[in-house]
């Protein structure tokens, strides 16, 4: 009787295992199919294109009867708009985390993490709402230009929605540095600033470095505030005053249009591919960085 | 050997590659109190864990030679382990009840094992009761466990042990975490419950080794030093490592 | 002299980039607050777009974005649960299980345009599922996935080992000691998370894209094979794809206020579920 009992719930036991482990790996192989699905149609795109001129032309022109499709002038859009997004959010990030973990008081910081977690809450969309309506016709009135919606607009809105994730990485690799380091340097007669600059921020550099490459890459696949805010003009941009059009803005805006599996088609995909990988790799190296600073204090 | 409740055989334990329990041979005997002494990491615990299979979650935990329980074999696939472990209960060093109330902490384990549903106030009422816990608790059963002291928390979960009506309690040194007076009350309960099963208990404390022991083996670095009754270990010990080690000489 | 200069230099430059990026905050908020709030009544939340739009309310899109989260939560929740519980609690620690980590962790920073894409290719297309509710939960639910796998492993690892070691050494079964311990005991700290993730596809936009979403829907989307309005499209129509844009300009700030109300209230729920669980322990 009881026997019987122990061997139906080991029996459940062990069908609930394989669900989990069925399950588990379902999940997996769905999320790995993202990649498998990125380079299967990638390879279609390059069997039509030569990936010579996909990575050295200078024209995404895929409408007209003489297709063009280099990536060059989407990923010189990306890559302008997210630095210039890192030079407003970097140092502003590091040194709001700077004053979070070592000159606010208690109180100041409850009031604070809230702060920056609501910054963090705010959809895209209304992001870059506020670049149409707000921080755009401001930047026309600033520069005496006719449109506002450009690079520079587009840098400051995610410079915006990469603050967050900067700040709270920094200020976790910031409290993360022994005190045992601080109070040495403080024992050796430097004062709270010297200790800062010259002990706390270069202890933690590893976990700094891994905060601004995790906001850039949020900054790279950000879409709809670069679709809103920065004009989406396919050209090699010049500067930051420019239109720009970025990858996911590309994807965005033709992606609805283009019929199914056409070489077009597949170049949105190639031109996924492309930013997957760049993500990826600057995710990687993110939580390499994370890692070294942990590893470094343990 | 009418009397012995667990035999080890030609034991050996590694964790991956490092050997942890060389080549223990011991019987633990029927009703009967048997301490597992010597220094930290000298293996007590996990021999004491082997007992009733809690390295089964250990990946890489290999275990070779024969554990009987009775005439089982602890470690045949074909034994159950949900039956093993209700037959041999365990007592942790850290107190640790289930976040639940302290009726269902003894409810649970009745309830997984399909013990007749009318049958179960009078055996949790018995439990605690055999646990000196009932007088404490009894108005207050619907409380959350963890809001009970230490030394209680301790002898709930003993009474946790105990409503299974398991023949072995293994307990690892269930004392550590509290203080004297609770320390007292669970060596007490432990001499009473002897009546009823066989317990193993790995402990630090010499003194209490001492009073509450029928049989003391003596470990050191993986292997089983000494084995012999509470006297003869504490009072007339064979090897000088033993003689060092009950001393205080240990260094 | 010298010295002080540049301490009071540095004191600024670190209150100054704080005070920045509160007023980053404050300036976004006072903004879509002060002209948007005026737009918002009981008849914008409870009526249909009319005129081409000009005028009405936004009623079809709060209950497209009500139901499609609804999809996302019933095939991100138990399937990122399930798959959490497996890597923490059966999966054997190698060098495979920490490879599908560290993946799971970095596809949480793949661009959310790319799982639109995922979801064009597979659900819209392959799977034949067409563009619809459906379709883009899914896809939504393929973003959430990631989050929800780490913020429940993170859950499930807080709890100590001394828990689940008391069921077993009762003669429970692994599955058992989940059912009846591990799971209960870190129930909110999933719940915050998966909250939290929610907020954050109901806000999202780009992987509806191609998957579903519409600008205009005149009946109440009831089944799950339709095309859907959803509130961040809405705002994002509004405020570049509408004919006279000046005209809906109030309509587009109404739209971004209940945009933000609804993620702030979900992320205030996730953080209340997280401090009164704190303060319990």
């Amino acid at each position: 009787m009881i026997k019987s009992n122990s061997e139906k719930r080991e029996k459940i036991d062990w069908l609930f295992k394989q669900l989990f482990k069925f399950t588990g790996f379902a999940t997996i192989a769905l999320l790995g199919g993202i990649f498998l699905m990125l380079i299967y149609n990638s390879i279609s795109f390059f069997a039509n294109v030569s990936p010579i001129d996909f990575f050295t032309g200078s024209q995404w022109d895929p409408g007209s009867a003489t297709s063009k499709y280099s990536i060059i002038p989407l990923l010189a859009s990306t890559g302008l708009v997210a630095i210039g997004s890192m030079l407003i959010a970097v140092p502003l990030g590091i040194f709001t985390a700077a004053f979070l973990s070592e000159l606010a008081p208690k109180k100041l910081q409850t009031f604070l993490k809230p702060v920056i977690e609501m910054l963090a809450a705010i959809p895209s969309v209304a992001i870059g709402f506020l670049g149409i309506v707000l921080v755009g016709p401001g930047i026309a009135k600033i520069f005496g230009i006719e449109n506002g919606l450009n690079a520079l607009n587009g840098s400051v809105l995610l410079a915006v929605m990469a603050l967050p994730t900067i700040i709270t990485i920094s200020e976790d690799a910031i409290n993360a540095v022994p005190k045992s380091h601080r109070e040495a340097s403080f024992a050796l007669g430097a004062n709270k600033w010297e200790t800062m600059f010259q002990v706390t921020l270069p202890a933690a550099l590893p976990g700094l470095i891994a905060a601004v490459l995790l906001g850039l890459g949020r900054a790279l696949g950000e879409t709809m505030t670069v679709l809103m805010a920065t004009g989406n003009a396919s050209v090699l941009p010049e500067g930051f005053l420019d239109s720009i059009r970025t990858i996911t803005a590309t994807i965005a805006i033709e992606m609805g249009e283009v019929p199914y599996q056409t070489t077009h088609y597949y170049a949105l995909f190639a031109i996924a591919a492309v930013l997957f990988m760049i993500t990826l790799l600057i995710n990687f190296l993110g939580e390499y960085f994370a890692n070294r600073l942990r590893k470094f204090h343990a | 050997m009418e009397n012995m409740k667990i035999s080890v055989n030609n034991m050996n334990l590694y964790f991956g590659k490092k050997q942890i329990l060389k080549d223990i041979n011991i019987n633990f005997k029927t009703k009967k109190v048997t301490s597992l002494i010597g220094p930290s990491g000298c293996g007590k615990s996990t021999l004491l864990r082997s007992l009733n299979r809690m390295h089964d979650l250990t990946t890489d935990a290999i275990i070779e030679g024969v554990l009987k329980l009775d005439d089982k074999d602890i470690y045949d696939k074909q034994n159950s382990i949900i039956d093993i472990r209700k037959r041999v209960g365990m007592v942790f060093q850290k107190p640790n009840p289930l976040p639940k109330s302290i009726y269902e902490n003894l409810a649970y384990a009745l309830n997984i094992h399909k013990f007749p549903k009318e049958k179960i106030p009078a055996l949790i009422e018995s439990a605690l009761k055999e646990s000196y816990l009932w007088d404490e608790v009894k108005d207050e059963l619907k409380k959350p466990a963890v809001k009970l002291s230490g030394g209680q928390q301790q002898r709930l979960c003993i009474a946790r042990t105990v409503v299974l009506r398991p023949e072995v309690i293994l307990m690892d040194e269930p004392c550590s975490a509290l203080d004297p007076i609770s320390t007292n009350k669970i060596e007490k309960l432990i001499m009473s419950l002897k009546n009823d099963y066989t317990i193993i208990i790995v402990t630090h404390n010499m003194q209490q080794a001492q009073r509450i022991s029928d049989d003391v083996a003596f470990m050191y670095m993986g292997e089983l030093v000494e084995f012999g009754t509470a006297d003869q270990i504490f009072k007339n010990p064979q090897k000088e490592l033993t003689k060092n080690y009950v001393n205080g000489h240990f260094g | 002299m010298k010295k002080k200069i540049l301490y009071i230099f540095n004191w600024i430059l670190l209150t100054g980039s704080t005070v920045i990026v509160t007023l980053f905050l404050g300036v976004i908020l006072f903004d879509i607050f002060s002209k948007g709030l005026s737009s918002v009544s009981w008849s914008f939340i409870s009526k249909f777009p009319g005129n081409g739009m000009t005028t009405g309310g936004i009623l079809p899109a709060i209950i497209g974005t009500f139901l499609l989260t609804i999809v996302t939560t019933l095939f991100a929740v138990p399937f990122g649960v399930t798959c959490a519980i497996y890597l923490n609690e059966y999966a054997k620690p190698s060098l495979l299980t920490n490879i599908i980590r560290a993946s799971i962790r970095n596809l949480a920073g793949i661009p959310s345009i790319i799982y639109g894409l995922f979801g064009l290719a597979l659900f819209v297309q392959s799977l034949r599922m067409g563009t619809s509710v459906l379709s883009a939960g899914l896809t939504l639910g393929l973003l959430s996935l990631p989050y929800i796998i780490t913020t429940t492993e993170e859950a499930l690892k807080r709890i100590p080992n001394s828990m689940r070691e008391a069921t077993l050494a009762l003669g429970a079964t692994q599955f058992e000691t989940i059912r009846d311990v591990v799971l209960p005991k870190s129930l909110p700290g999933i719940l915050t998370g998966v909250i939290l993730t929610l907020s954050r596809a109901a806000g999202e936009t780009a992987p509806i894209l191609f998957t579903g979403v519409a600008f205009y829907i005149n009946t109440l989307t009831a089944s799950l094979n339709q095309e859907f309005m959803a509130l961040p499209y809405h705002l994002y129509m509004l405020s570049t794809q509408h004919n006279s844009i000046e005209t809906v300009r109030p309509l587009a700030y109404g739209t971004s206020v209940v945009l933000i109300l609804l993620v702030f209230t979900m992320n205030i729920v996730a953080f209340y579920i997280r401090f009164k669980h704190r303060t319990q322990e």
